[in-house]
Order: C-alpha cells, then structure tokens, then sequence
C-alpha cells in the first residue's frame, strides 16, 4: 500500500469536491474491494476520502412508488430491507448470494457497483494486464480464462465484471444517481452505467474523474416471479462462473440478466422476446455474438441450461 | 526404548486416561485467542522490526540486476537484503529449491528480497520499490508435455513387479485400462508461514511455525552454515501445516538474515497470495491403471504407473504405493516415474502418495466393479489380502479392511444405492451414492521426552513435538496420566522448543503413535527412578490414584517426587517390525452427492466411515483429523485446483478466492465410527496414524457417487461443473 | 480452566530439574512508541476495544486488524489472508461482523470494536467458545476466534430477520437449521475442517434442534 493522506468528507458535494481536487484522490466507502487492490498496488490513491458517514444510508420510497437506496447502504441492510424482500426479491437473493456475512455487512451499494474484475492476471502485478496498465497487453488472452467474459469481449481485456447485485438491478432498470465536483448531479441508468472493455478496458464506467454515487433508484417493483440462480462448483463465498437475475411477470415480457459472461451485467431486450422459443432460444439470443475460449465455453449450454432451471421454477412458482 | 517386538500388556492398556473423548486441553487458549502462534509473539521481541519479502517475477531465468535504492530511501526502511549482500548461504539437503534466489531464479515467487521497516506498512510498500530486472529462461511446465519419457524416479519401491502382469492382464476376461489425471494442489493452512527470528550474538532463536522442529534445526544449520547448537527453534502453536511447514521455508531463512542485517529481532509472515508459488505444493499426476480380473471378481492382474514432476534433484508424488499393498492379486506392476518440471517446489501435502493414488485406483475399482456387474463394496471384499501380495510371507501387522466396508455399507444404508446410474432424481438434483476404501500406510518414528513430577504431585511433560491441530497436547497429556497415574488436571504438556527432546513431529501420520510412545518410553524410565527412589521393586509396582504402590506399600507421588522433584527421559525406537510386518490403517468412504440436471453443479449430501487405525487414543480428536480429511476430499474432488499457466510457468490462482477449498455449506454433518483395535506391532500405544486416513479415498468416493447420480465418469479431477456438462443429459 | 489446562505460568515455575521454561503466553502490552521517522504523517483514532477506550496515532495505511494485533496486542483476531478471502479476522464493530483486515483503523473513530478477547477468557467461556471446546469445533486454533465472533454475530443476525442465500422465503422470520448455519458461516474457511462440530456448537448455542 502506498502512502495516502486521508480525510473523512462532510457532505456528498464536499467529497467529490475533494475527490475531483487531487489527482489520485478515491473515495473510500466499504473498502472491501479497494483496500483488498491497495494492498497489492493495484490501486494505489494518493488521497482518500471517507464517505462513510455522510448520511447516505437510508432507504426511502419514492412518489412514483419504487425505493430510493442510498449510495452507503450495507449490501446486508440492502437485503433484509422489508421492502426489499418484499417488492424486490431477485435484487435481495442477489445480495444474499455474494461474498460472506462480514463482506456484506461492510460492502456497500455504490462500491459493490465499482467492484473490480477478479481476472486473476489483473490480480497478479507481475503480469500484463490493460486495466491496471494501460498499454501492457491482456495476460488473460491465451491464459486461464475459465471464469472469463464469453460475449461483449476485445482483443485488449476479457475480463467480467464480479458483482451479483448489479446484475439484478440491471433486471430491474435501476439509476445510478451522482455529483461531481462541480456539485452537479445526474442519472444514469444501469444500462449505460458500466462499459464494454474495447481498447480502453480500465474506463470501467461512465463516471467521470471525482463524479461520486449518491444512490440508486429502484423503479416501482415488478410484480411476478424474482429468481436469482447463481452458478459455482463452491457451494458459497464464490464469484459466479454465471449467474441470471429473472424477473417472470404473471404476463408481459420477462426480463433476464445475466453475470458472469461479460464486462457488464449482461441483458439483451431481443432475448425477453424469445419467452415462447424456451430457454434455447433465449440464450440463443443472448449470446448471440459470443466468443468464447476453449476454456470458458462451457458458459453458453450453461446459460441455457441455467434459464431451463429458472423458467421452470417461474413455473412452478 | 526399543520396540522390537510386539507389544504385551502394559499401563496404557488400563484405559483410564487414554481412549477417552477428552476435551482439548489446549482449547480454552484457542477459543480465546490466546494462545500464541509465531507471528504474535511480541513478548520475546518488542523491538523487532517488520520483514516483507519479494518474490521472483518470473519462473526460470536469471537476476540481471536488483536495483534497491529506491525502497532503502523509502521510510522506515532499515534494510534490504538479497542475494548480494546475504553472505555465503547453504542449501540444506532437503530443500529443493533454495530459500533466496539470486543469481539463478528456480520458481516463481521465489524470494529474491526481503525489505526491513520499522513497520509492517513501510516494509510492504518499500518491498514494491524494490525492481527487479530478470532474464527470463525458458522452462517446463506442463506434466503431460514432460511426461514422456520421464524415468523411473530413484528411491526404494518406484518399480515393482511380480508375476506376468502383462500376460495375466492380456489373458483375463475382464480388463480395464483408463488414464487418470489430479491436479497440483495447495496446502492452504488458515495460518501463512511465520517467523520472528532474533540474535543473540552468534545465538539464532526462530520462533517459527514448523511441524518438525528437529528438522528445521538441521535446515536453519545447513542454509545458513551455523552450528546446530547455535540454533533455538520454538513452535508451541502451528496454524495449520498439512505438510506445508514440514521444512522451514523462505520466511525462517529470511527472517534470520534480515534480523542480522537490521541487528534487531525480525518478523517475517508470508503473504496469502505468495503461499501458492513461494512454499512447495503437492505435484499433479498423471495415473494409468490397468486391472485385469477373472469372472468371479477376482483381480489377476493390477499395474499402477504414475508420473509427476519437480524441480532438478526433487521427488516424486509417490502415487502408486498403495497399490502395492491394497489388493491381492498374483501379477502386478508399480512404477513412479519422475519428470523435471520448473514449477514450485513440488512436496509433501497431507497423505503424499495414497492421497492423490487413492483418487485414481479407487475410482479405477469403482469402474472395474461395474464392468464385472458387482457391487463395488463386494469387489472390494473379494480381494482383500492378509498379507503384502508383492511379497505373501509378509503379514499384514493388522488387517480389518473387511470389516471397515461391511460395516460401513450397513451404517450407510449401501443396500438402497441403484448400480444403475443416473436412476434417483430428487427435485432438480440427480442423487447417488459412491464408496471407496480407505488405505494409508502406517510409519513409527523415533521420538522423545522428558516427563518429571514436582512436589505437588504436577508432571510436567516435554518434548519438542508439535501440534498442528492433531490433538497432541491432549494425547500426550493422556499418556502421561494413564502412565503415572494421574489425572489429566494434573498434567502440563510442553511442545515445539528445541530445547526439548527430539519427536517425531508431525507429518506421515506418524505423530501420534510415535510420540506418545516417546511419551510412554519417558514415562518408563520415570517410573523406574522413582521405584528406585523409593527401594521398590520396580516389576509389581503400580501407578494409580495419585499413588505409587508396590505390595502393601504406598506412598503419594507428590511425596515420592520430593521437594527437588524427579524426572525421567528416553525415546521409543523402533527394530524391524515395520518391516516383518506391512503395518496400514483402513477404512470404508461411503458418499451421497448430488448433481443438478440443469447446471452440473455437484453437492455433497451424506459423508460417513469407519475406519480402523489401531487404538483411538482420544476418540473426540481423532474423529476431527478424520472428518478434516474427508472435507479435504470433498475439495479435491470438486474444486482444488492449483492452475499452471504453461506460458509463465506459475500457479495462477494464488489466493483462497481463486484456489478453492471447502467452505460450510459444501460439507454435511459427518458420520465417522472407528473399530478401535489394537494393534501390537506398531508400538506399546498398540495405536496407528490416524490424520490422513481420513483424507485417502475420500475423493474417489465422492467421484463414485457422482457417476452413480448422473452417469458421467470424469477421470480428471477435480470434477467441476463444465466437466459434468460435457456428458449430462438434457435436462 | 487455566489451571487445568497446564499453560499457566505458575505451573511452569513448578518445573522440574530439567525441563526448561518454555514459551510464555503473549500477554497484551501497552503500544510500543515508534521512532520519529516512522511516524510521519499519522493520524489520531480512538475507539473502544473490548469496553476499553484505546486512542492511537496511525499510519492511515493500518488497517482495523494491524491496529489491533500490532498495536494494542490484541492477537486473537487473526490474519489468514489479508483480503478478505478467510474470515480469520472477524471482529465485530457496533455488534456486526466484519473483516478487519479490509477496513482502515483510521476508518473505525468513536467505533465500539468487539474482539474475541472480549468475549471470554479461559476460565470464563462465552456460551459459544464452551460449545467449541465440547464440541471440538477447531483444530489448529488458527481460524477459531474468526469462527466464534462470526457465529455469535450471526445469530443475532438471524434475530434480527437478515434472510440468507439459503432461506426459501425471503420474508419469512429468521429460522435457524443446519444448513442456514452452513451458508451463513460460509464467509469463515476452516482448511482443517472442523465443519460439521462448529455446526454443532452454534446448534448447541441457538437451541436448535433439527441441526445435524
């Protein structure tokens, strides 16, 4: 860990203000995915600035009846929000189905967001790897990729983007709500939120330099069926090799979104039309486009295998 | 001592202490956190200074330059040794690898550096600042690339035959002939390499964290070219080892040279993600079976090749050797071939040998019971032998595999298994069941102590064998009691200081046995002096109650101690017995797993045995070392996976959150019933090893049971879920 | 009790002839001063430890763990990984687990910080640490007092209506069986497997019954 300055910021503006100041400024909420990366100087912020008691906690409604999630919610307290469990079960199993107990108490809505990839060669200082050196070459490229991105790839970066929950709030059309430096605040919505690597695999999202997550609107819920299956050889505390956040309304369009496939939370509105062709078609749709390794392969009869298992327990539901 | 020949009847057979589910006397330290291990110790060397060590960057090549200054400018730093400016070092004997590169490079993460801060932030950043410039080699890293053409490895037992394996196996009605693969694999105890190494002038005293502490004298000695008297190695409280810290590794050697260079106390821990490819690991293999059987089930033919690899001058994973002794059979073949490979050091993990030998042949059987339409317990039964079947007029010492299988299928209710795969469906999930033995060798070790009596009657035991969660404070606590007669509140046990007398240690399985018997043999002679002491004759007297008693005489033994107090000392060697006899520990794995239709994913549902290891010198932790080894088989069934990358030569998934272990939910409650026999040629604890049995075939099981629940037989482990997709049906 | 157990240093001044003292048990010092060089550019924290008030100057790089291991000597709380990747140093702040080793000291002012220090002692068990002895709920000790706090704070969780990956309805009130217990003690790698007896001592803790 290299050394940093560090001070706890008083109001949101005030720490992207502070953010935005000093190159190499990050802010720090959870820290869970962040000092894990400081200590092996993946990260390495100059400055940080501590968000966590910025009052950004809460969970509230909203007039067009959908939750409003503060940006510093614990991932925990984002689970077993009645509201939540209620209105939202897929974002809440989502929740439940990442990391531990102790990572979720700490982790929090914004950070789980900017997670990093867990490519082990952007784990590993010694090798190439374009996100954390731009310019360096994908290590991943040729390597052990089975836990890699199978669609949405590029010659520079393979990578997946490790998060559960945000596969489920890309189900269920979330916005990401921010300020910048200037004060200013925005929406976007989780559909543009997070990048496809191209040749610039280390932008990772649309925020720009010092640009913080206040919070993230949940729209109002989507009655029917929530299912989130996650798929993994360890039975728990694992990344997903895939996973699908499923919302099955009682009629309509389903929606589907998957992890584990690509640089992004994975979701293709073609797909959600293919309801009648079964899960063949949908993943058909899905992936349609994808170029897996020899490694990772596996991952599209798994998609639709996965989908199978999913639509038949919307079935039975 | 000498045990020569087989046991009679002696204290220990009175069972008053010994055989007991006595808690852990060391517990209430380790659910408080108090007790101590290496890197905690900060009441030996409040001024020490923290050490972060570099790794090589590359895994084959050659340090053209190491450029420093940067990270000695950095603050705090007090120094950065490397092998330029260590001195003249050593390479002990048992080391493969050496503990600092420079100017060659062996392995990946090799140490090339340490870096010495006042604090362990300024170490860990300075050892960044540290820049390497390397040429790189090429190596090999593939096993399946080196494989052939690999020779025999040198050492005893790597090719043995008898008969005409080639003509029987040509000849017989039933034949298999499958290849098997198991993958390198990572200790990953929960406590990383450690040490606080301090001078005292030319006095080294490591505090360290090490299963065998003779060992790692004769190690520090031979690396660091110092007399071995020079030399205090203290290890009370091991984190976990499975092998790993059989040998002092890079944080001991370094520690010891950066303590010199700062001239303070040093502590040293390795970080998780340096484990992997800085310490050694348990090599892949690659396995052919053959077995060849008669129509009745009987095995006429059975040959074991396997190949592994290592550095220059390493060894190999003698994978064959339990099927050398498991199954009878009159023409048969072992060879253990070894290939150079310039991964890390290849070595010792829990059960070297029948661990990952196990994985093959017992799944082998499993195949071979369904080619000859026979249930795979029945087969198994069919050819048992009581005798070595490489060499018949030997006997087995104790042979009670039968019993283990008949009594494991009943307790496990084997009768409901459908030999057809792919039949039970529950829900989502496709369910089997699956079986293999359980077989691990039994070895005795020299091993000491010291025992002594104050006057208050307490005894005090040591000796410098060391618990690495095995349960040794508690055993020998109850040997002590059984011997002289006291309760288990009236023993204190010390472990793991040089200072002691030299044990076994802990590795092989051996500990248990061995160092107990180390305990008896003191307590032996102890016994002996204080009859003297008290003119008894020493052949009636008796230990009990508290009192030593001879006729109609008694005297307490806190009176019989004095105020000066009395000990005794001696070790327990061992004649030809080991040799007279082949002398094993068994046992029965029986396996419910499930498949799920849709996604492959395999879960573990039912686990239980019975295994026999002689006597059960504490029944509580015994059941422990055989429930952590079958959850060690669940994970190198399923998940542990040390991956190569072939083009970098390192292991690539070097942390816990890539190289998988099991984790609570893939465990069920697990049932574990022992025989509890004796077995008098082993040692007058008439006990046997009992801290790998219950890892060897657990694995094998657990790929018995998923073939019988979906049908897919994967011979390459471990059985993850793309393996599964590639052969299960449409759901 | 400590005087059964043999490792009091009372009973090591009763050695006989012969048998050298051996190691001392660690007992928590107060905070070695560092030298000037080194203590640039810290930061003052207090907290409470265990019911104690303890304030510290750091580096900001110390995080919760180091804080308490290295510099108020509190080494029950463990470090197996440093990542995040264990749970060998869970400790519980304002009553909820966490992973020291992912969080900043600096972080933690004015927090209420309990280690397994303040749990219980020998001689005066918490409920929890009991059952692991009964139960044999460890081996090598070394991820034992992560699994402890990391069980105690999960029932409360469980009390307190936090569903789990496992739970089949999402808004059902907490429920405790075995296989809750597995998934939520997940977050603690136990590598020498003392699984299915900490199941039993968090069983035997919570009352349940249909743990097994």
């Amino acid at each position: 860990m290299k050394p940093f300055t560090y001070e706890r910021a008083t109001s949101p503006a005030a720490a992207a203000a502070a953010v935005a100041a000093k190159p190499g400024a990050k802010f720090v909420a959870g820290g869970t995915n962040l000092l894990d990366l400081m200590k092996l100087q993946i990260e390495a912020p100059t400055h940080l600035v501590d968000v966590n008691r910025l009052g950004l906690d809460t969970i509230e409604a909203t007039p067009d009846g959908g939750l409003r999630v503060g940006a510093l919610v614990r991932n925990t307290a984002l689970a077993a929000d009645s509201r939540v469990r209620r209105d939202y079960g897929v974002l809440s199993r989502a929740l439940l189905s990442g990391a531990s107990g102790q990572l979720r108490n700490k982790a929090t809505t914004a950070g789980n967001l900017l997670q990093r990839t867990r490519c082990p060669y952007f784990y590993d200082t010694n090798q190439a790897c374009n996100k954390r050196k731009p310019g360096s070459g994908c290590a991943a490229l040729g390597g052990y990729s089975r836990a890699l991105a199978v669609i949405g790839t590029s010659k520079d970066c393979i990578a997946t983007h490790p998060s559960d929950m945000a596969v489920a709030m890309r189900a269920l059309d979330a916005t990401v709500e921010t300020v910048d430096g200037g004060g200013r605040t925005r929406t976007i919505p989780i559909a543009d939120f997070h990048r496809l690597p191209g040749s610039t695999p280390w932008i990772e999202t649309a925020l720009t330099p010092g640009e913080m997550i206040t919070a993230v609107t949940l729209p109002a819920p989507v009655r029917g069926t929530h299912i989130y299956r996650k798929v993994r050889d360890r039975a728990s505390y694992a990344f997903a090799t895939i996973s699908v956040a499923a919302i099955l309304p009682e009629s309509g369009t389903p929606r589907f979104a998957f992890g584990g496939l690509a640089h992004k939370p994975w979701r293709v509105a073609a797909a959600e039309a293919r309801l009648d062709g079964g899960a063949k078609a949908i993943a058909a749709a899905a992936l349609a486009g994808a170029t897996p390794t020899s490694q990772n392969a596996y991952k599209i009869p798994l998609v639709e295998r996965t989908l199978a298992a999913v639509l038949a327990e919307g079935r039975a539901a | 001592m000498k045990f020569d020949t087989p046991a009679g009847r002696n204290p220990i057979d009175q069972q008053k202490v010994i055989g007991k589910p006595t808690d852990r006397i060391d517990g209430p330290l380790k659910v408080t956190g108090t007790a101590p291990y290496a890197f905690e110790r900060n009441d030996v060397a409040p001024n020490h200074a923290y050490g972060v060590i570099v790794g090589a960057g590359v895994a084959k090549g050659r340090i053209k330059r190491i450029d420093a200054a940067d990270a000695l400018r950095a603050p705090g730093v007090l120094s950065v040794v490397t092998y330029e400016n260590a001195g003249k070092l050593g390479k002990a004997k048992a080391h493969t690898a050496t503990m600092l590169a420079g100017p060659e490079v062996e392995h990946y993460d090799q140490a090339v550096a340490i870096v010495v801060a006042e604090t362990f932030e300024q170490a860990r950043d300075a050892a960044k600042r540290v820049r390497v410039d390397y040429a790189r080699t090429k190596g090999k890293y593939e096993l399946k690339a080196v494989k052939d053409g690999a020779p025999i490895a040198k050492g005893d037992k790597m090719k043995t035959a008898r008969g005409d394996f080639a003509g029987a196996f040509a000849s017989a009605p039933v034949k298999l002939d499958a290849t098997y693969t198991t993958p390198d694999q990572s200790h990953m105890m929960m406590e990383p390499h450690a040490t606080i190494a301090a001078w005292n002038g030319d006095e080294l005293t490591l505090w360290t964290s090490n299963q065998m502490i003779a060992w790692a004298v004769r190690d520090m000695s031979e690396t660091l070219l110092i007399p071995k008297e020079k030399i205090r190695v203290v290890s009370p409280y091991v984190g976990g080892g499975f092998g790993g810290k059989l040998w002092v590794r890079s944080d001991a050697v370094m520690a010891a040279l950066a303590a010199k260079a700062a001239g303070r106390p040093v502590k040293v821990a390795l970080a998780r993600p340096q484990l992997m490819n800085n310490t050694t690991h348990r090599p892949a293999t690659i396995q052919r079976i053959r077995i060849g059987a008669d129509k009745a089930g009987k095995i006429t033919a059975i040959a074991h090749q396997t190949w592994s690899g290592d550095l220059p001058g390493g060894g190999p994973e003698t994978a064959a050797n339990q099927t050398q002794l498991l199954y009878a059979g009159d023409n048969r073949l072992t060879e253990t071939h070894l290939a150079v490979l310039d991964l890390p050091e290849a070595n010792a993990m829990r059960a070297p040998g029948e661990a990952p030998g196990m994985m093959a042949l017992e799944v082998a059987m499993d195949e071979m019971a369904e080619k000859l339409g026979m249930d795979p317990v029945r087969f198994r039964i069919v050819n048992d032998t009581l005798v070595d079947p490489e060499k018949p007029e030997r006997k087995f010492s104790d042979r009670n595999l039968v019993r283990c299988l008949e009594e494991g299928a009943q307790k496990f209710g084997w009768d409901r298994r459908n030999p057809k795969p792919g039949q039970v469906r529950d829900g989502d999930w496709l369910v089997g069941l699956g079986m293999a033995a359980a077989f691990r060798n039994n070895m005795n070790m020299k091993s000491g102590a010291r025992v002594g009596v104050d006057r208050k009657g307490m005894v005090t035991v040591a000796t410098d064998m060391t618990d690495i969660g095995t349960g040794s404070y508690t055993i020998i606590a109850q040997t002590a009691a059984e011997m002289l007669g006291v309760p288990l509140d009236k023993v204190v046990v010390l472990l793991g200081d040089s200072r002691f007398p030299v044990s076994a240690g802990s590795g092989g399985q051996w500990g248990g046995n061995s160092s107990t018997a180390g305990v008896y043999a003191a307590c032996v002679d102890l016994r002996r002096r204080i009859a003297q002491k008290l003119g008894f004759n020493s052949d009636d007297v008796t230990f009990a109650d508290g009192k030593v008693s001879s006729g109609n005489r008694a005297v307490d033994l806190a009176k019989a101690a004095g105020d000066e107090g009395i000990s005794g000392e001696d070790s327990m060697e061992y004649g030809t017995l080991e040799k007279d006899y082949a002398q094993a520990t068994f046992g029965a794995h029986f396996v419910e797993a499930a498949v799920n239709v849709y996604t492959g994913e395999i879960r573990v549902r039912r686990m239980s045995g019975v295994y026999d290891a002689g006597r059960i010198l504490n029944p509580k932790s015994a059941r422990s070392q055989v429930i952590g080894g079958m959850t060690m088989g669940i994970g190198a069934a399923l998940m542990e996976d040390a991956v190569v990358d072939p083009r970098f030569g390192y292991f690539v998934n070097h942390d816990l959150a890539e190289y998988h272990v099991p984790v609570h939910l893939d465990v069920p409650h697990q049932e574990v019933v022992f025989l509890d026999t004796l077995d008098d040629k082993t040692s007058p604890m008439k006990a046997k090893g009992v801290g790998e049995l219950g890892l060897c075939g657990a694995a094998a099981a657990v790929a018995n049971a998923v073939y019988n629940a979906c049908g897919v037989r994967i011979r390459d482990y471990p059985l993850t879920l793309d393996k599964v997709l590639e052969g299960l049906p449409v759901a | 009790m400590t005087d059964t157990n043999g490792f009091s240093l009372t009973r090591r001044g009763a050695l006989v002839s012969g048998v050298a003292a051996a190691s001392t048990t660690a007992l928590p010092l107060d905070a070695q001063p560092l030298p000037a060089e080194a203590r640039a550019a810290t930061v003052p924290v207090s907290f409470t430890v265990n019911g104690k008030k303890r304030a510290l100057d750091l580096d900001p790089r110390v995080t919760l763990l180091d804080a308490l291991r290295e510099h108020l000597h509190l080494t029950g709380s463990k470090k197996g990984c440093d990542h995040g990747q264990c749970g060998a140093c869970t400790v519980m702040v304002e009553g909820k687990r966490i992973n020291s080793c992912l969080t900043l000291a600096v972080m933690h002012d004015g927090d209420e910080i309990t280690t397994i220090e303040g749990l219980g002692k020998p001689g005066d068990l918490h409920p929890m640490q009991a059952a692991f002895v009964k139960h044999d709920g460890y081996q090598c000790g070394y991820c034992t007092p992560g699994q402890i706090m990391a069980a105690v704070a999960m029932l409360q969780e469980v009390k307190d209506g936090v569903p789990s990956y496992v739970s089949t309805d999402l808004t059902a009130a907490g429920r405790i069986d075995a296989q809750e217990v597995r998934e939520r003690m997940s977050g603690n790698i136990c590598r020498c497997a003392a699984y299915s007896n900490i199941v039993a001592a968090i069983a035997d803790v919570a009352g349940a019954e249909d743990v097994a």
